[in-house]
C-alpha cells in the first residue's frame, strides 16, 4: 500500500498525487512512467512521473479524470492509499548534451512535458516551452513552465488565455524565425504529437514524442503497448515511451488506442452510477 | 501391507465437469478423485523395488512411498512424503505432463495404463487442504539473507526449501500477486487460484517474505541487493515472460494479442468476472497459432469468454502438438477445431483497424530437422483465408532482457537465457544462481520447481562454505 501524502486539483479534471514510495523516488528520471491500481479489484494503468523528490521520498503524478480507473484514483483521499504503485518503468528521456529545446506540451500532457522542460532547464539548455490548452480554465503548471523555461508560449483552442490556435502554429513560427533548436519534444495527444512530427519534419528538425498507448503490465510481458517505428515493432513500456516522432506510425497507434472504446464508455458510466446511489 | 492389490490394467478414471457446461465457466474442469478412488488406484502401483517413476519426476518425489500411504488410508503421511520433495503438490499434481514424466516410466503402463500417479498427487495435496488443522513448523532462523527474483514456481520452490533449512528469504515480484504463471498464464479451470494463493500462504507462514510491485532492474539491481542490502545469495527465477510475434504483416491490427497479454487480462485481472475492471475484445471468431499448453489455455479462455468458433492452428499435426495430451483431449471435447498443418502468412484488417480475418497457407511434413522434427513446408498454392475477429499468437516467449541488461557480467547465450554451471543454477557471478524458464527458455512448471530446488541446496552449501 502506497500513501497520498498530498492531493490538489490542477483543474476541474486534472488532480495531482504525491505519493510516498521511497524506493522508486531514489531510482526515477523524466521520460518514466508507474502502474498503478487504486483498489483491490483496480485496472493497472500506467501514469508517467511528474515529480519525485529523492530526499522526502515522494513521487508525484498528474492524472486527467477520463475514465472509471482514473475516478477510482481520484475518489482516493490525502492520507488514503493507492494498491500499488511499481516503478520506475521505461526508459529515461534522453537530455543530457542538448543546447536548446522546444518543450511542446498538450493538456494533461503538460504534465509529463514540465519535468523534463525542469530537467533540460538544470542541465543549462536553452529551454522554449510552448504548451496548449482547449481552454483558459484547463491551464496547469503555468508558473512551474515559467520558472523552467527562457521563453513560453501559451495556446487556447478558444482563445481564451494567451494565444487562440494549436501549438504547431507557433512552433513552426519560432522554426521559420531561425531558432535551430537542437531537438522538439513534444508530449500530448497523439493527434497532437503527430502533427508537430509533421510539422518539424518539413524542417528536418529531430523530434522526440512520448507514447502512451494501453498497457497492462508495463515490464515487457505483454506486448499490448506495441507500436510500429520506423517499420519496426516495439514495445513502448521497455523500449520507450520515447521515440523518434519522425518514425512513429501514428494512425495504427490512434486505431490501437481505441480498442476497449465502447468497453471505456460502459465502464465510466457504471462507475459514475455506482457513484450516485453511493450519494443517495 | 493389508490390501488386496488392484490389478485393473486401466487407471481409475477421474470425474470431469461435462464438455458442453464447462465450456461457458470458469469452475475447474477435472474434479479430482473421491476418497474411494484415491485408495483403489493408489492399489494399483506395484511398489517396484527400482521405482522407474521417480527418475521420471525432476523433483525426485518417493512415489511409491507416498502412495503406498494412500493405499493404506494414511493420507497425511503421504503428503509428509510429497512435501518433503514438492513445494508445490496441489499445483502439480494439476499441471505436470505425467505422461512424459512419472507416468512414462511407469512400470504398469507396458500392459495397460500407468498409475494415476498426477490424480493420486492432487488427491493428497487437496486432502491435506481439507482436513489439516496444523500450520507449518517456523524453521529456526541462522539469520543470513537470501533474495529471490521472481514468484514464479522456481522461485517459490527455491524460496520454500531456503527457508526450510534457516534463511531468511525474500522474494521480489514484479506483478501485484505472487504466482507467475501459476497466476497470470493457467487459468481458473485448470489451476484453481485460491489453491495457489493457498500454497504461497503455507510459504508465507514458513517465514517467507514476499514483496510484490518489485520490478528487479528498475526499482533495484542485482548489485544493490547484494550490496546495501545485504543479500548474500540471489537466485534469479525471472521466467520467459518476453512473447514472440510472428512479423507477419497486420500483426498491429486491433484484436492481435499475445496470448500473454490474453491470459494476463483473462486470468490476472479475472476479465472474465462480471464487472472486472479490465477489458477484453468479445470475440465471435478466434484463431489462436501455436500447439503448447499456452495455446490450448488460451484458445479455452477464448471459447469461455463467449467465442462461437474457436481454431487452433498450428504448422505441424497432431501428433506433433507440444500440449499436454489431456488438455489436448479437454479443448477437443469443448470443440475446438484443430487447424493442423496450417500456417498464416498475414493478418488481415477493415477500415478501422480490426482484425477481419487472416490469409494461411497449408503445410507438409518434410524432413526432420536438426531437433529431430519433421520440418513443415510449404504446400505449393495452397493459400487461403480464414474469417476470425481475434488472433492470439502463442509462439512461444524468451526471458525478458531486464535483469542481463542491468547485471553487469552476468553471461547469456544468443537466445538471453542465462549462462548456468552444470546442474546447480551458478551463473558467471558468485553468490547469483538462476534456474527455470529464465535459463532454459519456456518450459514446465516442474522442470522449474527441479532447477529451483537444487539452486537452493547449491545456495546453501555456497553459504556454509562462505562462512
Amino acid at each position: 500500500m502506497f500513501k497520498i501524502i498530498r492531493k490538489e486539483a490542477l483543474n476541474p479534471t486534472v488532480t495531482r498525487m504525491v505519493v510516498d514510495a521511497p524506493l522508486i523516488a531514489r531510482k526515477a528520471m523524466p521520460g518514466q512512467f508507474v502502474i498503478l491500481r487504486a483498489g483491490a479489484d483496480s485496472e493497472r494503468i500506467p501514469l508517467t512521473v511528474a515529480d519525485y523528490d529523492r530526499a522526502a521520498g515522494t513521487v508525484t503524478v498528474i492524472f486527467q479524470v477520463v475514465g472509471a480507473g482514473t475516478m477510482e484514483l481520484n475518489d482516493l483521499p490525502e492520507g488514503g492509499c493507492i494498491h500499488d504503485f511499481v516503478g520506475p518503468l521505461g526508459t529515461p528521456s534522453k537530455l543530457e548534451g542538448l543546447k536548446k529545446v522546444a518543450v511542446v506540451g498538450g493538456g494533461v500532457g503538460c504534465a509529463i512535458a514540465y519535468p523534463v522542460a525542469k530537467r533540460l532547464h538544470e542541465l543549462g539548455a536553452e529551454v522554449h516551452s510552448i504548451v496548449g490548452f482547449r481552454s483558459k480554465d484547463l491551464v496547469i503548471l503555468e508558473d512551474e513552465f515559467r520558472a523552467v523555461s527562457d521563453k513560453l508560449v501559451m495556446m487556447t483552442d478558444d482563445g481564451s488565455y494567451g494565444d487562440k490556435g494549436v501549438v504547431t502554429a507557433p512552433l513552426e513560427q519560432l522554426i521559420q524565425a531561425g531558432e535551430g533548436y537542437d531537438e522538439v519534444i513534444a508530449i500530448g495527444p497523439l493527434v497532437m504529437m503527430k502533427f508537430v512530427s509533421l510539422t518539424t519534419k518539413k524542417y528536418g528538425v529531430k523530434t522526440t514524442v512520448s507514447m502512451n498507448p494501453i498497457m497492462i503490465d508495463g515490464t515487457g510481458m505483454c506486448g499490448g503497448c506495441r507500436l510500429t517505428v520506423g517499420g519496426e515493432t516495439k514495445f513502448a513500456c521497455v523500449d520507450g515511451p520515447d521515440f523518434d516522432g519522425h518514425l512513429v506510425d501514428f494512425d495504427e497507434a490512434m486505431k490501437r488506442g481505441g480498442t476497449y472504446r465502447e468497453f471505456e464508455a460502459h465502464a465510466r458510466e457504471e462507475y459514475c452510477n455506482l457513484l450516485n446511489k453511493g450519494v443517495q | 501391507m493389508a490390501f488386496q492389490r488392484n490389478m485393473d490394467p486401466h487407471k481409475c478414471p477421474m470425474p470431469s465437469q461435462d464438455p458442453a457446461v464447462r465450456a461457458h465457466n470458469f469452475d475447474e474442469v477435472a474434479l479430482g478423485y473421491t476418497y474411494d478412488m484415491a485408495v483403489n488406484e493408489a492399489r494399483r502401483c506395484l511398489a517396484c523395488k527400482n521405482k522407474p517413476c521417480v527418475t521420471g519426476c525432476p523433483v525426485q518425489i518417493d512415489i511409491p512411498a507416498f502412495i503406498e500411504r494412500v493405499a493404506n488410508e494414511d493420507m497425511e503421511g503421504a503428503y509428509k512424503v510429497l512435501s518433503a520433495s514438492s513445494a508445490l503438490p496441489a499445483v502439480c499434481g494439476r499441471v505436470c505432463p505425467q505422461e512424459n514424466q512419472c507416468e512414462g516410466k511407469c512400470v504398469r503402463g507396458i500392459k495397460g495404463e500407468s498409475v494415476g500417479i498426477g490424480r493420486l498427487e492432487r488427491f493428497v495435496a487437496d486432502w491435506h487442504r481439507e482436513h489439516s488443522t496444523e500450520s507449518p513448523e517456523k524453521p529456526v532462523s541462522n539469520g543470513r539473507k537470501v533474495a529471490i527474483i521472481g514468484a514464479g514456481p522456481s522461485g517459490l520452490t527455491a524460496a520454500g526449501d531456503l527457508a526450510r533449512l534457516g534463511y531468511q528469504v525474500t522474494v521480489f515480484e514484479a506483478l501485484h500477486l505472487a504466482g507467475g504463471v501459476l497466476v497470470y498464464g493457467i487459468p481458473e479451470f485448470r489451476l484453481p487460484k485460491a489453491i495457489v494463493q493457498q500454497e504461497i500462504d503455507g510459504l508465507k507462514a514458513m517465514g517467507v517474505d514476499i514483496q510484490t510491485n518489485m520490478v528487479i532492474g528498475k526499482v533495484l539491481t542485482v548489485d544493490e541487493l547484494m550490496g546495501e542490502f545485504g543479500f548474500e545469495a540471489v537466485y534469479i527465477g525471472t521466467g520467459a515472460g518476453l512473447p514472440r510475434f510472428m512479423g507477419i504483416p497486420g500483426e498491429s491490427l486491433k484484436g492481435v494479442y499475445s496470448a500473454n497479454e490474453y491470459l494476463t487480462r483473462v486470468n490476472l485481472m479475472k476479465a472474465y468476472q462480471p464487472g472486472s475492471h479490465t477489458p477484453l475484445l468479445h470475440s465471435h471468431k478466434v484463431a489462436v497459432v501455436g500447439g503448447g499448453n499456452v495455446a490450448m489455455d488460451a484458445a479455452r479462455c477464448a471459447l469461455r469468454m463467449g467465442a462461437e468458433t474457436v481454431y487452433i492452428v498450428y504448422r505441424r499435426s497432431m501428433n506433433e502438438l507440444p500440449a499436454r495430451a489431456e488438455e489436448v483431449e479437454h479443448a477437443q471435447e469443448e470443440g475446438i477445431i484443430f487447424k493442423t498443418l496450417t500456417n498464416p502468412v498475414e493478418v488481415l484488417g477493415d477500415e478501422q483497424g480490426s482484425v477481419r480475418g487472416m490469409r494461411c497457407v497449408e503445410m507438409e511434413l518434410g524432413e526432420p530437422d536438426a531437433s529431430g522434427r519433421r520440418r513443415p513446408v510449404v504446400k505449393e498454392g495452397s493459400e487461403f483465408e480464414l474469417e476470425v475477429d481475434t488472433m492470439i499468437m502463442a509462439i512461444g516467449t524468451s526471458p525478458n532482457p531486464l535483469i542481463r541488461s542491468t547485471t553487469p557480467g552476468l553471461e547469456t547465450n544468443r537466445h538471453g537465457c542465462i549462462v548456468t554451471d552444470g546442474d546447480d543454477g551458478l551463473t558467471s557471478r558468485t553468490g547469483v544462481y538462476a534456474g527455470g524458464d529464465a535459463v532454459t527458455g519456456a518450459a514446465t512448471v516442474i522442470l522449474a520447481m527441479g532447477a529451483g530446488k537444487q539452486a537452493a541446496r547449491a545456495i546453501d552449501e555456497y553459504l556454509r562454505g562462505k562462512n
